[in-house]
């Protein structure tokens, strides 16, 4: 930055415009969703550190394994051709995301985003090692001596350590995680396994330890589209202004009414829980991650208050401007009744799906060729997938063409397990036979182990 | 762009000044943009904009390290530009180009697999032709380089030899097949066209003869005359019985095998307007290693 040096007036404006980050010190709260929070974190945080470590019929029971293009989640394994079902599985995954931000707005952000579950995990520590809000912002105004080094290299030693079997975590399911732990035990992890690691080790320290709400606030593409799926029927998180305004201190002892307040006795509990540092009271906003944690906050004052609890409640913007509310409705409605079409699709699809492929790759060199007895004869490269646990041998036929001969090594049917094999065929048939230059043929692929294992491909037939 | 040559200095000039100006651009942006305007919405208040109706924008702040991001993407541009190619002729300090990471990873791709040819190399064909992973690996390299021509299946097209039958223009046995990709064939194998000296009347009479001798049902008249002119022109190349020459590449007429059909008026046609086929010497592109694996996957078709 060669500029001149800039005038006061000038970093006025700079910080205006940019802003120095505030760390937020969310403190720690007890409640009912504070509970089901706890409950998303540890069944979600559970199953991730858990789910590698399974053995299934002698092999890692989740294991994506990339090098070898197999994916295998329990008994299925499946392809890169099979990579319609992951898009399905995507488009389902969409429409959950609308469907229940339709229903109760942000649960996602709130409950079951990774970065709401791992920052979690890491406020977790923190408290445990630094303690609770005050005495965490008291730690980061005292100057630096020896006690608050070794509390602060506690703490990034514990991230750390966490965040590191979070990224080994990660590449285990990719590769085989036992191997895996064998290998770091021995320092003899290949360069591309060591590089993964340690990227997703960072990442989770970085985010859930560094960046936290800001990955919400000023990266996350959800926090800002999921407004749009809101309407007037969303359960969304709300200050009830009419009962709790005009706020004011107060003794328990004291008769609000008296004084003229309404039940917000302005503790300020509600920002104090906020991981995202905003005031619930000042309405909806866009940083609000639907967490819920000052609904919690506030219900536990409201209870040593003798007050009603519900001053901070999941409502709905038809409820508190006192118009009926309705669950079902045309947008949930329509989100359900895809949704649930398209899960019971992949269901069916999946347990339909037949673990044989067959690409069919017609020579394009030259459109035909005439045999000496005068036939035409078309060259295709068949690959046959086997993606079966088991070997099998196969019946090829042609459909499409009455009279044409096949042509084929017999031997070259049998494919082991999980292998590719090449077929060279040729379809022979004689000339008055084709009415066009061109006709669709169909071979017909059937497994002889398994008459239910059958594929049904179309291809060119090219004659004079 | 590393490969990319500019035809003149303007143009050179032109990116340069360009892309520079783009960066001071964006540089000049960022702090104009810091500059308060007369009637600008405070930092945390409404702007003065409102759309549907209701709907208003606040003046929030950018984070601090948004800035610091964008700054690191122009000191991230500076260094790529003095390191690689970007700015017009200029090569940048890596001397980094298209053409050097090319030969560098054929270089890598050589050392990986040249050993695995170098190792079929050093074996005789036919003991290669019955060794399954080498005919394997032959098949893949024949697929890349000889398909397109000879068919996947190697049976070849009309101008196209059949590789995997008993009939051959140049001979069969390893040397030969090898020869014929290492250097290619053609021009010695020329099949004149006889239209001239022939007339089309002369034409037709050795092509009766040429069908006699392939053992058809044929016009005996006919191919008598033909066998005259037969005798004078074309004996020397397809011998006396018709039998060909594989040291000229002059094909067998008696046989099945057709190179560019049997039927009688394609058999015209050869004799009138003649056949030039080449096959395209492979030895440089190639090399001996690859092109020895290949002859033993053609030997083995028809062994």
């Amino acid at each position: 930055m060669n500029q001149s040096a800039p005038t006061p007036n000038d970093r006025e404006v700079e910080n205006v415009l940019y802003q120095k980050r505030q760390k937020v010190y969310p403190r720690e709260v007890h409640g009912l969703f504070a509970r089901l929070r706890v409950a998303g974190v540890l069944v979600l945080l559970g199953l991730y550190y858990f789910v590698p470590w399974l053995t299934y019929d002698g092999h890692q029971a989740v294991l994506f394994d990339l090098p070898a293009r197999k994916f295998h989640i329990f008994g299925l394994v499946f392809w890169p051709q099979d990579f319609f079902y992951l898009a399905m599985l995507l488009v389902i995954a969409a429409l959950s995301l609308f469907f229940f931000t339709a229903l109760a707005g942000r649960l996602w952000c709130g409950y079951a985003c990774p970065q709401t579950v791992w920052t979690e995990v890491f406020l977790w520590m923190e408290r445990k090692i630094e303690g609770d809000r005050p005495r965490q912002m008291k730690l980061d105004k005292s100057p630096l001596n020896f006690r608050k080094f070794r509390i602060k290299a506690t703490k990034h030693a514990a991230w750390i350590a966490f965040a590191a079997w979070t990224g080994f975590t990660f590449v285990g399911f990719f590769t085989p995680i036992r191997e895996l732990g064998a290998s770091l035990m021995n320092f003899s992890l290949g360069p591309w396994e060591t590089f993964w690691i340690l990227f997703y080790s960072f990442a989770t320290y970085g985010n859930a330890g560094w960046l936290r709400e800001q990955v919400c606030i000023y990266m996350c593409p959800y926090a800002r589209f999921q407004s749009a799926m809101f309407d007037k029927d969303t359960l969304i998180i709300s200050y009830d202004e009419s009962r709790g305004e005009p706020r004011g201190s107060r003794k328990r002892s004291e008769d609000r009414a008296g004084k003229g307040l309404g039940d917000c006795i302005d503790c300020t509990m509600c920002v104090q829980v906020c991981p995202t540092g905003i005031d619930i009271r000042n309405g909806l906003q866009y940083q609000c991650i639907g967490c819920a944690a000052c609904i919690d906050a506030c219900n536990d004052v409201m209870d040593k208050m003798d007050y009603p609890r519900g001053l901070i409640r999941y409502t709905t913007e038809n409820r508190l401007e006192g118009r009926p509310t309705h669950v079902l409705r045309p947008r949930t409605l329509v989100y359900g009744f895809i949704l649930l079409a398209l899960l019971a699709g992949l269901i069916y699809a999946i347990a339909n799906r037949v673990p044989v492929d067959l690409n069919i790759i017609r020579d394009r060199n030259a459109l035909y060729r005439e045999t000496p007895m005068g036939l035409v004869e078309n060259i295709y490269t068949l690959k046959l997938i086997n993606m079966d646990e088991h070997a099998h041998s196969y019946q090829l036929t042609i459909e499409g063409l009455e009279q044409a001969e096949l042509v084929y090594r017999e031997d070259a049917l049998k494919v082991p397990a999980g292998a590719v094999a090449e077929l060279l065929v040729q379809v022979r048939i004689d000339p008055v036979h084709l009415d066009r230059p061109s006709n669709e043929i169909f071979f017909v692929l059937e497994s002889l182990e398994n008459p239910d294992i059958r594929i049904r491909q179309s291809g060119r037939f090219l004659g004079p | 762009m590393g490969d990319f040559t500019f035809s003149s200095d303007f143009w050179s000039w032109w990116v340069i000044v360009l892309t520079v100006g783009n960066i001071l651009g964006c540089w000049w942006l960022i702090v104009w943009t810091m500059k308060k305007r007369a009637g600008e919405a405070a930092s945390g208040d409404v702007t003065h904009h409102t759309w549907d109706e209701t709907l208003q924008e606040y003046n929030n702040p950018l984070p601090r390290w948004w800035l610091w991001l964008f700054y690191i993407t122009l000191v991230f541009a500076v260094i790529y530009l003095v390191l690689y190619p970007g700015l017009g002729k200029f090569r940048g300090v890596l001397g980094w180009t298209g053409e050097v990471r090319y030969e560098k990873e054929m270089a890598q791709a050589e050392a990986k697999y040249g050993p695995i040819f170098a190792n079929y190399a050093e074996q005789e064909i036919p003991a290669l032709a019955a060794d399954e992973e080498a005919v394997r690996t032959g098949r893949r390299l024949f697929l890349n380089y000889c398909a397109t021509c000879h068919g996947s299946d190697a049976r070849g097209f009309p101008g196209f030899p059949n590789l995997t039958d008993d009939a051959w223009l140049f001979g069969g046995d390893p040397a030969s097949i090898k020869t014929s990709i290492l250097n290619g064939r053609g021009g010695q194998g020329l099949m004149m066209a006889w239209e001239g000296q022939l007339g089309e009347q002369g034409v037709d009479e050795v092509t009766e003869y040429v069908l006699q001798i392939n053992g058809r049902e044929v016009n005996t008249e006919l191919a008598r005359k033909g066998q005259q002119h037969y005798q004078q022109m074309c004996v020397s190349c397809h011998g006396i019985e018709g039998k060909g020459n594989q040291a000229l590449g002059a094909p067998d007429l008696t046989d099945a095998a057709w190179l560019y059909g049997g039927s009688p008026g394609t058999i015209r046609e050869s004799i009138a307007k003649g056949r030039n086929g080449r096959m395209p010497a492979h030895k440089d592109f190639l090399g001996e290693d690859k092109v020895h694996l290949l002859a033993a996957y053609v030997y083995s078709l028809s062994n």
